[in-house]
């Protein structure tokens, strides 16, 4: 049973999101005071990880400095990163375990808490089998704490069911990536973009989810570069390029083959490198042969011209890089769209040298790396696949144990809440992961959630899906504990512990070995610090395609990260993959994939004429759990506002301002309208931060990406009316 | 100082608000911000614009001050008011050109960029400048804009008849001469110094 355990005022009351806008003692009483530190180390949200100097006095945040050193950023950061210390001293911070009463929840002793959720995991085992327990993971999480969930879910509770919120963001490149090139990693270094001389960003609103890259692409602006942009808004970026390229929803896959037809139809292909370093070639140009620029346009809304221009930008260049995130990944094609645009890297031979590939925009903190480790339903650590023999010896002997003993692949984050809803799943323990705002069709959660018979969270704050808890485990920030992570380019750098977690709060990996001490199996979770966890990591992906087997922490600091693969300690890392035109497959080759065309899975018609798509502003990261506490942050973008164009506006009586109620096949939710020309007439955006009755997911559907399984954010159907003012807390 | 200056950018600006944010955490300005920041016109397009003070050589601001609160320094920064002498009248609010100082109630005293003049003054590089993702606010040297930027930084305003020079640069298309922002400006009036130069 884990209905929100209080009403939802009473939580707001207790557990927030109140606004932090003053630093510890406000602004007024720094000086005089103990001795201030800085320590240098990275931001907690998005996967750019930008290195930044935090300021601490009397262990708390008292603000930043820029670390203009850091190659990556050289002291740039984006509001977030400049805020981000108010998490800090927070007011909803969680400062001891929760349990759930009959009227909310009550502080417990760590004995009690522990005790309660080790027993009533093994009690839902013991009554349901040992895949009636799931774990849910996160990729903001250190690549330690991610490789403990890992361990955790398939040694202390033997479930064959761990996923992660990163199934929400990475997967389809992910897939796509693995299937093409043999890895999964973005393949150059970021300074590579500011060498580029044309740069396709695709369904990558770079400006607002990534504002540090675009200081790489307006680098190579300077330096003369061509810049395409793809995308149903006109984005921050859009603004200086000299292509503008305004798909509908859902039909990148349209646009890039038809680009594909026209650099195979012009000549436009390095047959060279084609005939030397891949396979499946002639197979990919049969599959868009029928897609000529004419039937992309109709299908995409993107003009023929542009279409033939933009594949002749790529295609004569010897320099272009194709730059995408989750405008492309998050459709029920998305694996298709990223190997569309590996194909057009492959086909014309821009891949493996400087300024030249593919790469994926890594989104979520520790996007990359907390998806090399094991947390992901299929995965070793190491990158290596659960059903790979050699692979499960490898890491059960690390780990101590017989290889018959690791459970099989299980399901992906989605498939996990539709296992709940039906009822075969009755137990979850979760951590750094708010599905009740993150997941597709919010309803459709929550009804899940309810039905738990177990429901136990690892948290600093309380989430929305956290009130579904009947125990919360108070855990850590980023900065309360050690690790590393890796960045969008596969950099691992290293996560300093700034400050202690509050007395009664713990390290989230003493909470998860403990929890695997209570439920019999602590010998295998004996770890008393992140470097020993990190040890046992190093030696577990030893010989994968992410091997960390030579990064230590003392190198990361000395070279201001490494890069994987990294297999020796003498080894400098890999900051380009693929230079030396060898490939991750076994044959060496890079595989071209077959394209074909498919409908979005909630396809717009009479009675929802309207294509949705959701994504992100840049002052809030995620589902909020963090930023909606942050009152600078908060002040910038208040509520989730309705992009919708004139011309619609027009048609449906809608002025900036005006209340309009938007319902998709699933559900409805009232906003309000901001008319702008920045977005396609026939769609609207709104973006997905918030819960409950401003939840753009409460609209999104759950089909997915049949490979991936990644939900299809990007495309709904919608209509569009207007609506009197919600009532207050709506 | 140290061989570098401010350059304003508004076509690389992104919108992020980053220097809004950053410029509150220095340590003089301590929770307020003096950034200006404007969406030109949201519903037209996604520009944005931000900047700073732009420090002129002749500053309209401290010629207004019936307090005599606004000081120039050596190295041209001109400072916030000082708080003993301003009396917050906004003769400067409103005489301004570029529309930049602020009253702030809470202090009752006029506010502006004063460049992180704590931090320039020690070699550092101002708050805003140095976050700024997409550079659209720098701070470098001369030779770096110049080697790497395809603008050309611009520090001449016309408005009407005044001509104003100042210590902050305004990247400009290559073939800009100075900026005059008046159509009037640009209208023959027999006195008008751009458009003789013009001619």
């Amino acid at each position: 049973m884990a209905k929100a355990a209080a009403s939802l005022d009473e939580l707001q009351r207790r557990f927030g999101p109140h606004l932090n806008y003053n630093p510890p003692g406000g602004w007024h009483s720094q000086s005089g005071q103990a001795e201030e530190k800085l320590v240098k180390t990275h931001c907690c949200f998005c996967g750019q990880q930008c290195g930044i100097q935090l300021k601490v006095r009397d262990n708390r945040l008292t603000g930043f400095e820029p670390w203009e050193e850091f190659p990556f950023n050289r002291g740039m950061l984006c509001p977030k990163g400049v805020k981000r210390y108010l998490q800090g001293n927070h007011p909803d911070r969680l400062l001891d375990p929760l349990v759930r009463t009959a009227g909310g929840f009550r502080a417990g002793s760590w004995d009690e808490a522990l005790d309660f959720t080790a027993r009533r995991l093994r009690e839902v085992q013991e009554k349901y089998g040992p895949d009636s327990v799931a774990v849910y993971g996160g990729a903001s999480l250190t690549t330690e704490k991610a490789y403990l969930m890992g361990k955790f879910a398939r040694v202390a509770l033997g479930t064959r069911h761990i996923d992660y919120n990163g199934r929400l963001c990475m997967v389809s490149a992910g897939t796509a990536y693995k299937a093409a090139l043999g890895v999964d990693r973005a393949p150059n270094p970021w300074a590579d973009i500011a060498k580029a001389e044309v740069l396709m960003a695709i369904g990558a609103n770079i400006g607002e989810c990534a504002p540090i890259t675009t200081d790489y692409v307006w680098r190579a602006r300077d330096q003369g570069a061509k810049l395409i942009v793809a995308d149903p808004r006109f984005t921050p970026i859009a603004r200086n390029a000299d292509l503008y390229l305004p798909v509908r929803p859902g039909t990148d896959l349209a646009l890039l083959m038809a680009m594909l037809h026209v650099i195979v139809r012009d000549g436009l292909t390095d047959r060279a490198f084609i005939d030397a370093h891949t396979t499946g070639f002639e197979k990919t140009a049969q599959s868009v042969e029928a897609w000529n620029p004419q039937r992309a346009a109709e299908v995409s809304g993107v003009a023929p011209e542009a279409i033939e221009k933009a594949a002749h930008l790529i295609g004569e260049s010897r320099r272009a890089m194709l730059l995408h995130a989750r405008g492309l990944e998050h459709q029920s094609k998305g694996v298709e769209n990223c190997e569309a645009v590996v194909a057009i890297a492959l086909a014309t031979g821009n891949i493996g040298r400087e300024g030249a590939g593919a790469v994926m925009i890594t989104g979520q903190g520790n996007g990359q790396g907390g998806r090399e480790h094991g947390q992901k339903c299929d995965q070793l650590p190491g990158q290596r696949s659960l059903t790979d023999p050699a692979a499960r010896r490898h890491v059960a002997q690390v780990w101590g144990i017989a290889p018959e003993d690791l459970p099989g692949p299980g399901y992906t984050a989605v498939e996990i809440m539709n296992a709940v809803h039906r009822g075969e799943i009755k137990g979850l323990l979760s951590i750094c992961f708010n599905p009740l705002v993150s997941l597709p069709d919010a309803n459709f959660t929550r009804e899940a959630l309810e039905r738990l018979e177990f429901f136990g969270v690892i948290d600093f704050f309380l989430s929305e899906t956290a009130a579904h808890a009947d125990v919360v485990l108070a855990g850590s920030l980023q900065e309360e504990e050690e690790g590393v992570t890796a960045n969008v380019e596969a950099r691992v750098i290293h996560i300093q512990q700034a400050v202690e977690p509050p007395p009664n709060a713990r390290r989230d990996s003493e909470i998860i070995c403990e929890l695997a001490r209570r439920l019999g199996r602590g010998r295998y979770f004996s770890f008393q610090t992140p470097r020993e966890i990190f040890e046992e990591l190093r030696r577990a992906s030893q010989g994968g395609l992410a091997d960390y087997y030579g990064i230590t922490y003392e190198k990361i600091d000395r070279q201001m990260g490494v890069f994987w693969p990294c297999p020796t300690l003498e080894h400098p890392g890999t900051p380009r993959l693929f230079e030396d035109g060898r490939f991750f497959h076994p044959d060496g080759k890079a595989h071209f994939m077959s394209l074909a065309w498919r409908d979005s899975g909630d396809p717009v018609d009479g009675e929802f004429p309207v294509y949705l798509t959701t994504g992100r502003v840049v002052s809030q990261y995620l589902s909020g759990t963090q930023t909606r506490r942050i009152g600078a942050l908060v002040d910038q973008y208040p509520a989730p506002k309705l992009e919708i164009h004139p011309r619609l506006a027009e048609q449906l009586g809608i002025r900036t301002g005006d209340w309009v109620r938007v319902t998709s096949r699933r559900s409805a939710i009232t906003l309000q309208a901001m008319v702008v020309r920045t977005i396609r007439p026939d769609t609207v955006f709104i973006p997905y931060h918030w819960p409950a009755g401003r939840s753009a997911n409460r609209l999104t559907h759950r089909t997915l990406d049949p490979r991936s399984k990644i939900p299809e954010f990007k495309v709904s159907a919608c209509r569009i009316e207007k609506a009197a003012a919600p009532a207050e807390g709506a | 100082m140290f061989g570098r200056e401010f350059y304003v950018d508004p076509s690389r600006c992104i919108g992020c608000q980053s220097c809004l944010k950053a410029c509150e955490e220095c340590e003089t300005h301590r929770g307020v911000s003096m950034i200006n920041f404007d969406f030109v016109d949201r519903e037209e397009s996604i520009a944005t614009a931000a900047y700073v003070c732009w420090h002129c050589d002749d500053p309209t601001c401290a010629q207004v001050c019936p307090a005599d609160a606004i000081k120039k320094y050596e190295d041209g920064i001109v400072g916030s008011s000082l708080k003993p002498r301003c009396i917050g009248c906004s003769n400067c609010v409103l005489a301004c050109p570029f529309g930049i100082p602020k009253l702030v109630p809470q202090y009752e005293q006029m506010m502006k960029c004063d460049m992180c003049y704590d931090r320039t003054s020690a070699g550092k590089r101002p708050m805003c400048a140095t976050v700024c993702p997409s550079q659209a606010l720098a701070y470098v040297t001369p030779e770096t804009i110049a080697a790497t930027r395809r603008e050309k930084p611009v520090n001449t305003f016309w408005f009407g008849s005044q001509k104003i020079t100042t210590k902050v640069y305004m990247m400009a298309p290559r073939d800009a001469g100075e900026i005059a922002i008046d159509v009037a400006d640009y209208t023959w009036e027999g006195e008008n110094e751009l458009v003789l130069q013009a001619f």
